[in-house]
């Protein structure tokens, strides 16, 4: 077993863990937080993304024990401190950036990611940061606009969608 | 996954020490390995973490050579060699996808020799040299066939140095699912010559294209290689692409990388 030290979205825990757990296993059966989904479990599709000291990784492919002292933030840590929806979250409702919904926890988690670096990207850039994130739903054009809306590049381009 | 134990030295030195035990293997980013021990493919009973020693992680430019940490991030050199050697750091920035490069390093990556990977054409393409714990190998001698190199047993990879090319680019077809190439192009312009490298192609792993390299180095334009054509003998066929396919893309691909290396 391994002493495992982290801060999770802004909280100091401490826990004692296989060697093999993954770390979002760790995330979803030890903390409860399963926001991180797990989609493929073969680091295909993002769902699982979550920062790692704020470089998006994906929990399904690395080692809780290989990530002892560092913070993890998830897509429970995105939301407002009111619990209102934070504005990525919200740029994705309002631009319809999804359907069924699974993928949207790691969308919003890699667009952290790039907006923290890249607070006015490109929406080329946008499509090469999503890369590592796969949906099977939307076709992407609404994600790709939410991400730029959330960005403050809206360009008028949300609401598109069909109700 | 079956479980391990899982050590994370502070140096080089310990590393070493840890896999000296048969049954231990060294974990660096985890982007391949970890995937492989979920489906069982590999059962390690001890894994050393290389991503706790400082001394493996950076990126130094040091006269006409470029030296990069083993343990060192795609992101991290797709950034910080960009200002030395563009070529390599456009190379970083195509591997996988960004949470692959925040994780992935490129002492991995070599270590790997998976016969799609980036970086073995930038290491052969270059002449490179990877330094490990105990020597130096020549890239020319480092590669030696589908996911076969020549590290001993508990070898590790501590950095690798680059001599800097005049000019280069990397040309890669994705394969979009896994993000490797299908068939990717290494193009270096030298003082001495050229040198040529391709991925994804061939059943034996990253090798040189001469025939390309000679041409290039007395005309380096894409027209100096318009009338070769890669031998479809020994290359990957898969529901991705024929041997012929494969041949064909070596052409197209090392023909665009001249063009963007200019």
């Amino acid at each position: 077993m391994h002493k495992l030290t982290m801060v999770v979205n802004g909280q100091q825990m401490t826990a004692e863990i296989e060697a093999r757990t993954l770390l979002s296993g760790f995330l979803r059966d030890r903390l409860g937080l399963t926001g991180t989904h797990i989609g493929c479990d073969t680091s295909q599709c993002g769902a699982c993304m979550v920062l790692v000291n704020g470089q998006a990784v994906k929990a399904c492919s690395v080692l809780a024990a290989d990530l002892d002292g560092v913070e993890v933030t998830t897509i429970e840590g995105m939301a407002n401190p009111d619990g209102s929806l934070g504005h990525i979250q919200q740029a994705f409702q309002d631009c319809h950036g999804l359907q069924c919904g699974f993928c949207t926890p790691g969308m919003v988690m890699s667009t952290a990611a790039l907006l923290a670096e890249n607070p006015k990207p490109t929406e080329d850039e946008v499509r090469h940061s999503l890369e590592g994130n796969i949906c099977r739903c939307t076709g992407y054009q609404n994600i790709v606009r939410a991400v730029m809306a959330a960005s403050g590049q809206d360009q008028g381009t949300k609401a598109t969608a069909h109700v | 996954m079956y479980d391990f134990n899982f050590l994370k030295p502070t140096s080089v030195a310990d590393a070493v020490a840890a896999l000296i035990d048969e049954d231990a293997q060294p974990l660096s980013g985890g982007q391949t390995l970890i995937p492989a021990m979920k489906a069982r493919l590999n059962a390690p009973g001890t894994l050393v973490s290389l991503t706790g020693i400082p001394e493996l992680v950076g990126v130094c430019c040091a006269g006409d050579t470029l030296v990069i940490g083993a343990a060192t991030t795609h992101a991290q050199v797709a950034r910080d060699a960009a200002g030395y050697f563009p070529g390599l750091a456009a190379l970083a920035g195509q591997i996988g996808d960004p949470a692959v490069r925040n994780r992935g390093t490129i002492g991995g990556s070599l270590a790997n020799n998976d016969p799609s990977a980036c970086y073995p054409a930038a290491a052969l393409g270059t002449g490179a040299t990877i330094v490990t714990d105990r020597r130096e190998i020549a890239a020319d001698d480092f590669f030696q066939g589908m996911f076969t190199t020549a590290l001993e047993n508990g070898e590790i990879i501590t950095s690798v140095r680059f001599p800097i090319p005049q000019a280069s680019a990397y040309a890669k077809f994705v394969q979009p699912a896994s993000r490797f190439a299908l068939t990717a192009a290494f193009v270096a312009r030298y003082a001495s010559g050229v040198r040529v490298a391709i991925t994804g192609a061939s059943e034996n792993g990253v090798f040189r294209w001469a025939e390309a390299e000679a041409a290039l180095s007395s005309d380096f334009s894409a027209e100096a290689i318009s009338g070769l054509s890669a031998s479809a003998h020994e290359m990957i066929a898969d529901l991705h692409g024929t041997a012929a396919y494969r041949a064909h893309l070596v052409g197209v691909m090392t023909r665009r990388a001249v063009t963007a290396a200019g």
